[in-house]
């Protein structure tokens, strides 16, 4: 027991001297940082009057995190029955879509969109791609889980019917799996616009670039009222989810 | 084709009985280990034939060799006509066809309503567009009310099958597997997760059917004495070996003793006053 | 009985004959409310992608010479990785950096959200007190990572300092839940009894609460180590935070080097496959110990 918080000990202390961190300034940071959130919460005049191009990038990012997340899952689908264990029907194919998901999956958004950034520069598709393959990544290895957890019992028994491959898939795998498949996709949603506005930062794009625009000018009131849109968008959006949920599980 | 079916339920015990499945020294390997071994037996159309043996004996390898859903390593099974192990992809989709498979864990898909799950039985009879789709005729959906009417199910054809008790699952298990119009129906423990009530309805329903629709049966169970009630014959497994072939009323109980081996401790076996027919 | 049996199945397939005969349609697919929310919800979301299509900002980059510069640059990138602003210890040293942030945010977060979710879990707690702990943390959530490490930024200067306690506010609201969740999930009966013996509460906490949900704690804790890996990278590059996110950041956005990022995030996948293995191994061994 001593032994393992004295692990623990230099651990924290050896992370601490190799990011150069001190708690006291850490603290010290919090309550000033609260009082500029507090300060700046208070929507000005001027702030008030950007609100229809918060909104318009607010729209857009939320299009960008919805379209990725239904492409993402679209794609993880057809990955996900190659690759479990209930339906996958050839080995090759199930390793190759299972590692394809993985080196998606553990590769950071940030990351893709800095790799991205060659190829679509500024434009949405940074954006949009970056998103997608952590969607991608992300929902094949969830798709596969519920496949497997609700698929061997109803397969066997539809194949001792003499059922084919496609029609076990369409007719039982995808009915049981379905509900759980879209709460998924919901729940990426959601990731998807946190991470929308990180990659909007680095990349320049979505609402992302416009709070980062406010913040550097030092706009700090229209960066907040930017702050308030995000998050509300967010608990919105986790209040529709779980009505959805409720409904479908 | 349905109709002729219903309109004219067999005669059981009518002078000639014909044989439907004949198996010939069935053997299963899973490398070194021998799952079953050597087996061969008949089963007649309309035969109740119940599987015993203790768990791991191979009755399950068994059963799943016979429609194929294990490939068997050597011997051969004929079933009405078809030589079994000789068939293609095509001919193997219609055996299974032929043969309906009910299950210990009932194996429904759980968020589909019951007729759903029922005419699921009939997707071996579809192409894979209409499969896929879920395409049923008319007459397939009133052949599945049927089916549900008959096994008690009617007020419950929209529910879930998550929403039912066990007992019911296994009725509309049942369900799938006779809108398949079997000739051959195998029953992999089907009782085994029911309480005895639940368990002695879906024994009664599957000697009726049995004996009303003429569709053969080759239950596994761990139950003796239910075996004992309700077999016209019973075939003993021992570690992958047949050990006793023959009716039930000459299972003497030493022979069970002797199938059970050391498993025998835990059997309660009541060898008076069995068979009801 | 099964005379009756047989009985009552000779009967059905009498009057089944008359059903048939009536001709009536039967529906296969009653339209539920499950099943109308699913049609509604993928219809939305497809039409919504779709929409998204057509009015995204493109930037005149042509979708279709876009991914074929995609591929080519991937294959570039990953074929041909070398190192060109940092030597090969500079970048393992900028791994352990990052590293080193997702420790320290991840044990600061386990620590105080271990205490925050004792009061935030319903059985441990009290009612009101359970719901707005609950409530905050949900808040806490609603504002990306990123965000609250730039607004720390302000007081506190770009750097490990704002990164940390940025991301350490997100993951402590983020466990404090999931803590919260494992210990309503525990025996309530294990609770009553240890009350009606007049034990004080933190000896229930200590000699109950604890012992039992620590597996479940662990297996939380290492996951969101994981995520905050990936959020270190991410945080180095947006907040100026340093580590390897920062180097990525600097070959992507100032050396245009697509080789040297192509290096870099080698670095990264080797590190996340690691921690991947590692949390898999730790899962089966606590579930190992549940059983």
């Amino acid at each position: 027991m001593i032994g393992f918080f004295l692990i623990l000990l230099i651990i924290v202390y050896g992370s601490q001297w190799v990011t150069a961190f001190s708690f006291i300034d850490g603290i010290a940071s919090i309550p000033k940082a609260l009082s500029w959130l507090v300060g700046n919460f208070y929507p000005t005049e001027k702030s008030l009057q950007k609100i229809p191009t918060i909104l318009t990038k607010l729209v857009e990012t939320l299009l960008l995190s919805i379209a990725a997340a239904t492409v993402g899952a679209f794609f993880a689908l057809f990955s996900a029955i190659f690759g479990a264990r209930p339906t996958a029907f050839s080995k090759p194919l199930a390793l190759f879509s299972r590692g394809l998901a993985t080196l998606f999956r553990n590769i950071d958004v940030a990351a893709w969109s800095m790799i991205l950034l060659f190829s679509f520069g500024q434009s949405a598709l940074t954006g949009f791609f970056a998103l997608f393959f952590a969607s991608f990544g992300f929902l094949t290895r969830v798709f596969m889980e519920t496949i497997d957890e609700v698929g061997l019992g109803a397969v066997e028994a539809l194949r001792a019917t003499g059922a084919g491959y496609w029609p076990i898939v369409f007719q039982a795998i995808l009915p049981a799996s379905q509900p759980l498949m879209i709460s998924w996709t919901l729940f990426m949603i959601e990731t998807n616009i946190r991470s929308a506005v990180l990659v909007g930062i680095l990349t320049g794009s979505g609402v992302g670039f416009t709070f980062d625009l406010y913040y550097k000018n030092m706009n700090y009131n229209a960066a907040g009222l930017t702050i308030v849109f995000i998050a509300a968008t967010i608990l919105l959006l986790d209040r529709a989810s779980n009505m959805i949920r409720r409904a479908i599980l | 084709m349905h109709a002729r079916t219903l309109e004219a339920p067999a005669t059981v015990g009518s002078s000639e009985v014909r044989e439907l499945l004949k198996v010939e020294r069935l053997t299963k390997k899973y490398g070194e280990h021998t799952a079953i071994a050597d087996i061969s037996f008949t089963v007649h159309e309309g035969e109740f034939v119940v599987l015993i043996g203790p768990s791991g004996a191979g009755k399950s390898t068994l059963l799943r060799s016979i429609n194929r859903m294990i490939e068997p390593t050597s011997g051969h099974v004929w079933f009405d006509g078809m030589q079994v192990d000789a068939l293609d992809k095509k001919g193997l989709r219609e055996l299974r066809r032929k043969i309906g498979m009910i299950f210990q864990h009932y194996n429904l898909v759980d968020r589909l309503s019951v007729i759903e799950n029922v005419l699921h039985g009939r997707l071996g009879y579809k192409s894979i567009l209409t499969g896929s789709l879920g395409m049923y005729q008319a007459q397939e959906k009133e052949r599945a009310m049927e089916l549900i009417t008959m096994l008690g199910l009617e007020e419950h054809t929209y529910k879930r099958a998550d929403q039912l008790s066990g007992g019911q699952k296994q009725r509309v298990g049942i369900a799938r597997a006779l809108i398949q119009n079997p000739r051959l129906l195998l029953g992999d423990e089907p009782i085994a997760s029911l309480d005895p009530k639940a368990a002695k309805t879906i024994m009664d329903y599957l000697k009726s059917i049995a004996h009303t629709l003429n569709i053969s049966m080759i239950i596994s169970l761990h139950q003796v004495q239910v075996a004992l009630t309700y077999a016209d014959r019973v075939l003993a497994v021992r570690q992958g070996r047949i050990v006793y072939d023959g009716l039930p009323r000459d299972l003497s109980l030493e022979r069970v003793r002797d199938i059970y081996g050391a498993d025998a401790g835990d059997l309660i076996i009541d060898t008076g006053d069995r068979h009801v027919d | 009985m099964s005379l009756d049996k047989s009985e009552s199945i000779q009967n059905i397939v009498t009057q089944s004959g008359r059903l048939a005969a009536s001709g009536r349609s039967i529906k296969v697919k009653p339209l539920s409310k499950s099943r109308l929310t699913m049609r509604i919800t993928m219809i939305a979301l497809a039409a919504l992608t779709i929409y998204g299509f057509f009015v995204f900002d493109y930037k005149n980059i042509s979708p279709w010479q876009g991914t074929i510069d995609m591929l080519t640059n991937f294959k570039t990138m990953f074929l041909s990785p070398h190192l060109a602003h940092l030597t090969f210890w500079e970048g393992a040293y900028a791994i352990v950096v990052t590293l080193a942030m997702a420790v320290l945010t991840t044990l600061i977060s386990a620590f105080l959200a271990f205490f925050l979710a004792l009061f935030a879990a319903q059985n441990l707690s009290n009612h009101t007190v359970a719901r707005s702990i609950q409530a905050v943390a949900a808040f806490i959530r609603s504002i990306p990572t990123v965000l609250w490490v730039l607004i720390f930024a302000i007081s506190a200067g770009l750097g490990s300092v704002a990164a940390i306690v940025g991301m350490s506010f997100h993951s402590i609201s983020y466990l404090t839940k999931a803590y919260a969740e494992s210990f309503e999930e525990m025996d309530q009966g294990l609770i009553e009894a240890l009350r009606a013996t007049g034990a004080h509460w933190w000896h229930i906490v200590f000699q109950a609460v604890l012992p039992m949900s620590l597996t479940y704690l662990i297996s939380w804790t290492f996951m969101r180590f994981e995520i905050n890996f990936g959020v270190s990278v991410a945080m180095g590059a947006a907040a100026g935070a340093g580590g390897i996110g920062f180097d990525m950041f600097m070959a992507s956005a100032f050396y245009h080097d697509l080789r040297e990022v192509g290096a870099i995030t080698y670095y990264i996948l080797v590190v996340a496959f690691l921690l991947e293995m590692l949390s898999l191994r730790m899962k089966s061994a606590v579930r190992g110990k549940m059983i």
